[in-house]
């Protein structure tokens, strides 16, 4: 049997991103390890050109790409929603210095959450961001991902100024509690 | 214990082509009053982040030695950052922690290290095998000699006597320090 023509492949977004890290020759990402970046973490780990830093807390990342940026390596920072009050501190080395940032946050507490606990975080990320002086970009369309990383990349280290992408919760797929 | 003026002085004497990051209160005051340098990135603000910025630091140059001087209360903000340094083993990063048991810009109150924590025996738990407490002479000169050499991953405790000494305030414009100490350290603008 032929396959239909209307059946393709899903569409490789984590791949994307990394073909972005590539391009802008991105050379340190931060991450605290999360289950939406999974993929991307170890496409960054299987690569010899980019070192990954695994943290603590978010907030060491903030400080280790304004440390990449001053040695002149661009970098990226990977967290989940909740990660992103544990950076608002930081943030303020970000804007005092003008330093480029790249955040890109998986969502929890928005589509079809199960756990209550990640709600508060959830519900006023963009919020929080945007008061920290983030440019805050959206995908919610695997389509969406390519072109927002992109634009995010390209904002940071051209301005140099913090951008975030929040890959949202519909995106990632809710997070399986019962398997 | 010693002076803390003094042992950061005689520690920046053997700096050599080092990049240098200054935890922020005194310790920001006490590398400018051993002499402005453009390759100081002094902070103001960021505590608990100054190590990290060593390690951002350290991996995007590892053909420079990178010297963090911070605090005992700003390292004790960012203990989890010795985890994440051990992790990656940079060989040209150190960091020196001047530690008086005290929060001295916000009016000496006693910090954890004034207690039970021991910061040497964290690093060490966090995978530096060079970590170590100077408190008299013979440890300065130990710490004076790794910081001249080609020493590898190291975490020094200076215990400095609580006296304050007198400010010497830096530039603080963030984006003035951030242009100067990469024009410095070789990064093309």
């Amino acid at each position: 049997m032929t396959p239909s023509k209307d059946v393709v492949a899903p569409l490789d977004w984590p791949g994307e991103i990394f073909a972005h890290f590539r391009r802008a020759n991105i050379r340190q990402v931060g991450y605290v390890p999360d289950a939406g970046h999974a993929r991307l973490i170890e496409m960054i780990q299987a690569d010899e050109a980019i070192h990954d830093v695994v943290l603590t807390t978010e907030e060491e990342g903030v400080a280790l790409a304004a440390g990449a940026w001053l040695g002149g390596e661009a970098s990226a920072l990977l967290m989940q929603s909740s990660g992103v009050g544990n950076c608002i501190n930081m943030l303020s080395l970000t804007r005092a210095c003008q330093f480029p940032l790249v955040m890109l946050v998986t969502m929890r507490g928005e589509w079809a959450e199960f756990n209550p606990w990640q709600v508060p975080m959830g519900s006023i990320t963009e919020q929080a961001l945007r008061l920290c002086g983030v440019h805050v970009f959206r995908a919610d369309h695997p389509e969406e991902v390519s072109d927002t990383v992109g634009a995010a990349i390209d904002l940071a280290f051209n301005a140099c100024t913090p951008t975030a992408v929040l890959l949202s919760q519909r995106l990632i797929g809710a997070k399986k509690w019962l398997k | 214990m010693l002076d803390r003026r003094d042992a950061v002085a005689r520690l920046l004497r053997e700096r050599g082509d080092a990049l240098v990051v200054s935890g922020l209160g005194s310790p920001t005051y006490d590398v400018a009053a051993a002499g402005d340098d453009p390759r100081n990135f002094y902070l103001w603000g960021a505590m608990g982040g100054a190590c990290m910025i060593g390690l951002g630091l350290a991996l995007a140059r590892p053909d420079r030695r990178i010297l963090v001087i911070t605090g005992d209360g700003e390292m004790l903000m960012g203990l989890g950052s010795l985890a994440t340094i051990g992790v990656k083993q940079p060989p040209n990063l150190g960091i020196v922690v001047l530690d008086n048991g005290l929060y001295g810009e916000t009016g000496l109150q006693p910090s954890h290290t004034a207690g039970p924590t021991d910061l040497v025996k964290v690093a060490a738990a966090c995978g530096f095998a060079r970590a170590f407490e100077a408190h008299d002479e013979a440890g300065l000169h130990l710490a004076t000699g790794w910081i001249a050499g080609d020493t590898g991953l190291y975490f020094v405790v200076v215990k400095i006597a609580p006296a304050e000494a007198p400010r010497v305030l830096p530039l603080r414009d963030g984006v003035a320090l951030k242009l100067r100490f990469r024009r410095a350290a070789g990064v093309d603008p």
